[in-house]
């Protein structure tokens, strides 16, 4: 069986500036992160031949070739699930390049979610057509249960009672975020840090959480280049090896509102992957020396933890106690600072941070870095990657 | 599938909302914003077109009886009237509840029926007279020309630095619309239900207790206002609806909380799909819940505001006797009330001419 797993890379990384409001076109910052992540890795657009995105994403695999002046294709996919697809499109862009679908696959998400649709903002649309989707959103949106942070808040809700945890809890995962955003110069929050009274005076947006639980909202593109690993090793950056990838829905799975299935405090898509993870990297949690964590609300880092198997059941509160998951912590988790100090580009720009520690190029550059886990949308059928040194 | 008898229907508790705001006795608003003042009273006399000098000229009202400019009595009401964007956290009055109740079961219509004014004195320049409200009466149901509704009646005395200077009787009908025929939908919109026009049941448990239906209207109430009810503006949050979900909400337009269940072998499922999941039938009935429940997990709603919803507002996961999970609104509970284990009762809420949602609300010991 053809296998992927430290045959592929990840070649080449490129972002434009993360903002709140781009002043151009979806288009424009898709073809700007493609440009920018081609030039890293010393690749042209006549190199590509393939295009993975989320379905989320408003430009076609077409449109971004057009503009970039790519070629032909051989390989075009979309993955599903919002944020979910981050390190999906990873993953379909390695078995496309281990099978010879395809040899040079650009990853790519590029979207105004600030300035133009704000995903937080109440969408009276989105159960309106009786799609199974439509169907799911539609016994929760007529009592006004329709925005990511309350479908959320349900599930910390049910955490907090079962496991004793508290909203400062949480508040620990958005601090330890803006620590490490305030000394990375390309975050939005860049030199500014919060404490925790702070995240704990901060407006509720649906209780138990506050603003500060909920990652901001972004402008901004972020492309990764997909090879092989013989081919990077060619090429102009050192090579971050994909060591295993995997995409992971549960039993009973729905998209953000999995509220009949268990006990509400875990996130069994997040097991599934970090079980295939795990399986096919033969490695395990011991041997990360970061993790890459979707943080587009707190409470969801610590069912994470548990779910990855960094923790025991409802233990993640201690885990994160004391700067735990800081840079300086036992597992250092987002040292670019997240979504919730970065920026919001759905997960791709974790994914361009766990390739820079590997390289050792990262603002918050930790020491002897070997493997990076990395993980997409959360509440979600959602992937994840472990990405490694050559 | 027996429903347990339910304590108290909407009348019941109505009435003892009533009864609870009389008790209240008289309870304070808010001062006037502005003192009486001559430039109000000049808009207003010539929107009215009252040309009284005492009220505008200082020399005319110099020599009459008063001495000096006052106010026209009628302006009364004029002088402690929430603004247009009032604040809705701010202290209400008795009557609150009771229309809000009303409001929250269907008698969404409001008519005003009376309105008896008693000027004890003329107010003056610079005097700031505050409002105190009485809930003084709620009868009903009556059948009116309009549709069925109850008449609410209360009494404002102002009084300036403790002396009475004018008391008001008003009166509403607050009444449920009548449902006008509609056009059938096209696809996703709910089924229309031209020939069994639902009301608003409210707190009714289960089957045991179907939603009341509209009583076919007398001749002398079929005249003046039919057909003229104005539809209500519709709610936004719509759900999606198929085949196999239609049964759910002709439910709940009926009154009742459907569970679906599984022909062949049994299994109740919530959300409902199509296949049985333990069987594959695909043959489906359903059991009515006997509206009793417990809050499983819940969020209070702040922000960012929600179209046709006011904040705060509470969803809960509700964890029902019969095996399964539903989502719904928490209402009649302060959101600071809600918590994980809470015993609630199933009751509804009409949200507009089509659309009736089951929602929870606290199950008292």
């Amino acid at each position: 069986m053809v296998s992927f797993s430290g045959s592929t890379a990840v070649a080449g990384i490129g972002a434009t500036e993360f903002s709140k409001q781009s002043g151009r076109s979806e288009l424009q910052l898709a073809a700007e992160a493609v440009f920018a992540a081609l030039n890293d890795a010393g690749l042209a657009p006549s190199d590509v031949d393939g295009l993975v995105t989320y379905t989320q994403d408003a430009n076609q695999e077409i449109s971004v070739a057009r503009e970039v002046g790519i070629g032909d294709l051989s390989f075009f996919s979309r993955v599903h699930y919002g944020g979910g697809a981050a390190c999906g499109t990873v993953l379909h862009a390695a078995m496309a390049v281990a099978t010879g679908v395809a040899e040079t696959v650009v990853c790519y998400r590029a979207f105004n979610e600030r300035s133009g649709r704000r995903f937080g903002q109440p969408n009276p649309g989105i159960g309106g057509e009786p799609t199974s989707h439509g169907l799911d959103l539609s016994w929760h949106l007529p009592y006004g249960l329709m925005t990511p942070a309350a479908w959320v808040a349900m599930f910390a809700r049910r955490y907090m009672h079962v496991y004793g945890a508290t909203s400062e809890d949480f508040g620990r995962v958005a601090v330890a975020m803006r620590r490490h955003a305030a000394t990375n110069p390309a975050a939005w929050f860049h030199g500014r840090p919060i404490t925790l009274e702070e995240h704990q005076a901060s407006k509720w947006i649906a209780e138990p959480l506050h603003l500060l639980d909920c990652c901001q909202e972004s402008d901004g593109a972020v492309a990764l280049v997909v090879t092989s690993a013989e081919r990077a090793r060619d090429l102009r950056r050192s090579p971050a090896l994909i060591v295993a990838a995997a995409q992971g829905a549960g039993a009973g799975q729905m998209t953000m509102t999995s509220y009949y299935r268990d006990d509400m405090t875990g996130l069994p898509e997040m097991g599934v992957v970090g079980g295939r993870l795990w399986r096919q990297s033969g490695l395990g949690p011991a041997d990360m020396q970061a993790a890459i964590l979707y943080d587009h609300f707190t409470p969801f880092v610590l069912t994470q933890l548990e779910e990855l198997g960094f923790c025991g059941r409802g233990e993640a509160r201690d885990y994160v106690a004391d700067g735990g998951i800081e840079i300086d912590g036992h597992l250092p988790v987002n040292p670019h600072g997240g979504q919730l100090g970065e920026a919001y580009i759905h997960g791709m720009n974790g994914i361009a941070e766990a390739v820079r520690q590997i390289r050792g190029t990262s603002a918050n550059q930790l020491a002897s870095v070997r493997n990076v886990l990395v993980t997409a949308g959360t509440g979600v059928p959602t992937s994840g990657l472990v990405l490694s040194a050559d | 599938m027996t429903a347990p008898a339910e304590p108290t229907g909407l009348h019941e508790r109505l009435t003892a909302l009533a009864e609870r705001q009389i008790a209240a006795g008289e309870v304070l608003g808010a001062a006037a914003a502005d003192p009486v003042n001559a430039p109000m009273i000049r808009h207003w006399t010539d929107a009215l077109g009252d040309a009284n000098p005492i009220y505008t000229d200082p020399e005319a009202a110099a020599a009459g009886v008063h001495g000096q400019i006052v106010a026209p009595p009628a302006m009364i009401q004029v002088w402690t009237m929430p603004g247009v964007r009032r604040d809705r956290r701010q202290a209400g009055t008795p009557v609150d509840a009771v229309l809000a109740m009303l409001d929250g079961n269907g008698y969404t219509g409001v008519v005003a029926t009376n309105c008896e004014q008693t000027y004890h004195r003329y107010l003056r320049l610079g005097e700031s007279p505050v409002p105190a409200t009485r809930f003084t009466g709620l009868a009903g149901p009556k059948r009116t020309a309009l549709g069925e509704g109850y008449f609410v009646t209360w009494n404002v005395t102002w009084y300036v630095a403790g002396e009475a200077v004018a008391e008001m009787l008003f009166r509403v009908l607050k009444f449920r619309p009548r449902e006008r025929a509609r056009e059938p939908r096209g696809n996703g919109a709910p089924p229309a239900r031209e020939d069994t026009p639902a009301t608003g049941e409210n707190g009714a448990g289960g089957n045991g207790s179907a939603a009341r239906r509209d009583a076919p209207a007398t001749d002398e109430d079929v005249s003046a206002a039919d057909g003229d009810t104005p539809a209500r503006r519709p709610y936004p949050l719509r759900p999606a609806v198929n085949a196999d979900t239609a049964f759910f909400w002709e439910g709940a337009a009926q009154g009742e909380l459907r569970i679906q269940k599984c022909a062949d072998c049994g299994e109740l499922r919530h959300p409902p799909g199509p296949v049985c999941p333990s069987c594959r039938s695909a043959a489906r009935t359903y059991l009515t819940a006997s509206g009793e429940g417990e809050v499983y997990s819940y969020v209070v709603h702040h922000n960012p505001p929600v179209p046709g919803l006011g904040t705060p507002f509470v969803v809960a996961v509700v964890e029902l006797p019969e095996g399964v999970r539903i989502v719904g609104n928490v209402v009649d509970c302060a959101p600071s009330r809600v918590g994980i284990g809470m015993p609630v009762r199933l009751t509804y809420r009409q949200m507009d001419d089509e659309l009736i949602l089951p929602m929870w609300a606290p199950r008292e010991a």
